[in-house]
């Protein structure tokens, strides 16, 4: 490996690991006041609306495919099944939609 | 003992909810490393990069940035605006962290990715060490090896199954969000907001992804929290 790849390497590695860990050491007595606990409360539904918007629309040339692939992800969670049912009911759709 | 057999359910019980996960990176590390090859990185660096970085996007970008020169400064750089997310994800995750050593809670912390943040987010139950250990074993095994994979055969998977795998994390994503959107109308409005705000965000390019992400979580989350505390208060 080269030396300058090496360098991406371990600043890519210092940067990404930096922000996931220092949370955990800077808020530990959990001493954040009553709105904050609040707002980070909400952030895992928030995040999940963001992760799923835009990108399920453009992670295949055609957003049809993937307005499909949503549709039917939704329509099996509904039903309440385990998450790994919703993950392959999606994949299988989509494989028979495209072979159609 | 009865702590080391509770510590091994709580394992197994991650390994069982990052399935889902080690499904959805096979076809996404198999075209990184698929990409990394045809970008001329050595099958050592691009294994580096999934071993120590483990952060898809980041990775896809460096690839990207690699093969038409860009400075090591920029590249690092990118990455940390990129991935600078995660921090907002860990403040989140800690809030609903067992109390344990520091030490434990850094190391799983390594593993906080989009996908290991929500499916740990959206437990019913509070998180610790042997639960994330589970969690994040399974979906870094899954980056590392189809990387690997992707490098050293291409694609093994045929082009019409690899195209529909492009959906599971976003299945896995809507399987999460779904239970509380029966339950919590607030939920609904998070959730819709956010994905309402980083579409404007990302189509106007207003913010690069990172942000776009960060951007919009903060807002609805802050907003609808502020209108609910207001409600509570009876100011509305």
């Amino acid at each position: 490996m080269s030396l300058s790849m090496v360098i991406i390497v371990v600043g890519m590695t210092a940067v990404t690991y930096i922000p996931r860990m220092l949370p955990f050491i800077m808020f530990k007595e959990k001493e954040l006041p009553v709105f904050w606990q609040g707002i980070l409360r909400n952030v895992p539904h928030a995040t999940l609306g963001a992760l799923i918007f835009p990108g399920i629309l453009t992670f295949h040339e055609n957003s049809w495919f993937g307005i499909a692939g949503a549709a039917a992800a939704f329509l099996i969670a509904f039903m309440g099944v385990n998450i790994i049912f919703t993950v392959l009911g999606s994949i299988g759709v989509l494989t028979i939609l495209s072979m159609l | 003992m009865a702590s080391l057999v509770a510590k091994y359910g709580e394992f197994k019980e991650g390994l069982y909810a990052g399935i889902g996960i080690a499904i959805g990176y096979i076809p996404a590390a198999l075209t990184y490393g698929l990409l990394a090859k045809s970008a001329e990185l050595s099958l050592t660096e691009t294994l580096s990069l999934s071993i120590f970085v483990y952060a898809g996007a980041a990775q896809y970008m460096a690839l990207n940035l690699i093969v038409i020169g860009t400075g090591i400064f920029e590249i690092v750089l990118t990455t940390f605006i990129l991935n600078i997310r995660h921090f907002l994800m860990s403040a989140a995750l800690n809030e609903k962290a067992e109390n344990e050593a520091v030490w434990k809670k850094a190391a799983y912390a390594f593993g906080i990715t989009d996908e290991t943040f929500s499916v740990a987010a959206m437990r019913r139950s509070s998180i610790n060490a042997a639960y994330m250990a589970g969690l994040i074993i399974i979906s870094y095994s899954s980056w590392g090896i189809s990387s690997g994979l992707g490098y050293i055969v291409g694609n093994v998977l045929p082009q019409v199954v690899q195209e529909s795998m492009g959906v599971a994390l976003y299945a896995m994503f809507i399987g999460l969000l779904v239970p509380s959107l029966k339950t919590h109308t607030k939920a609904v409005i998070l959730a819709a907001t956010a994905a309402l705000l980083n579409c404007i965000f990302i189509y106007s390019h207003t913010f690069s992804s990172g942000w776009a992400i960060i951007m919009s979580t903060l807002l609805a989350a802050v907003s609808i929290e502020a209108v609910d505390q207001m409600r509570h208060k009876g100011k509305l």
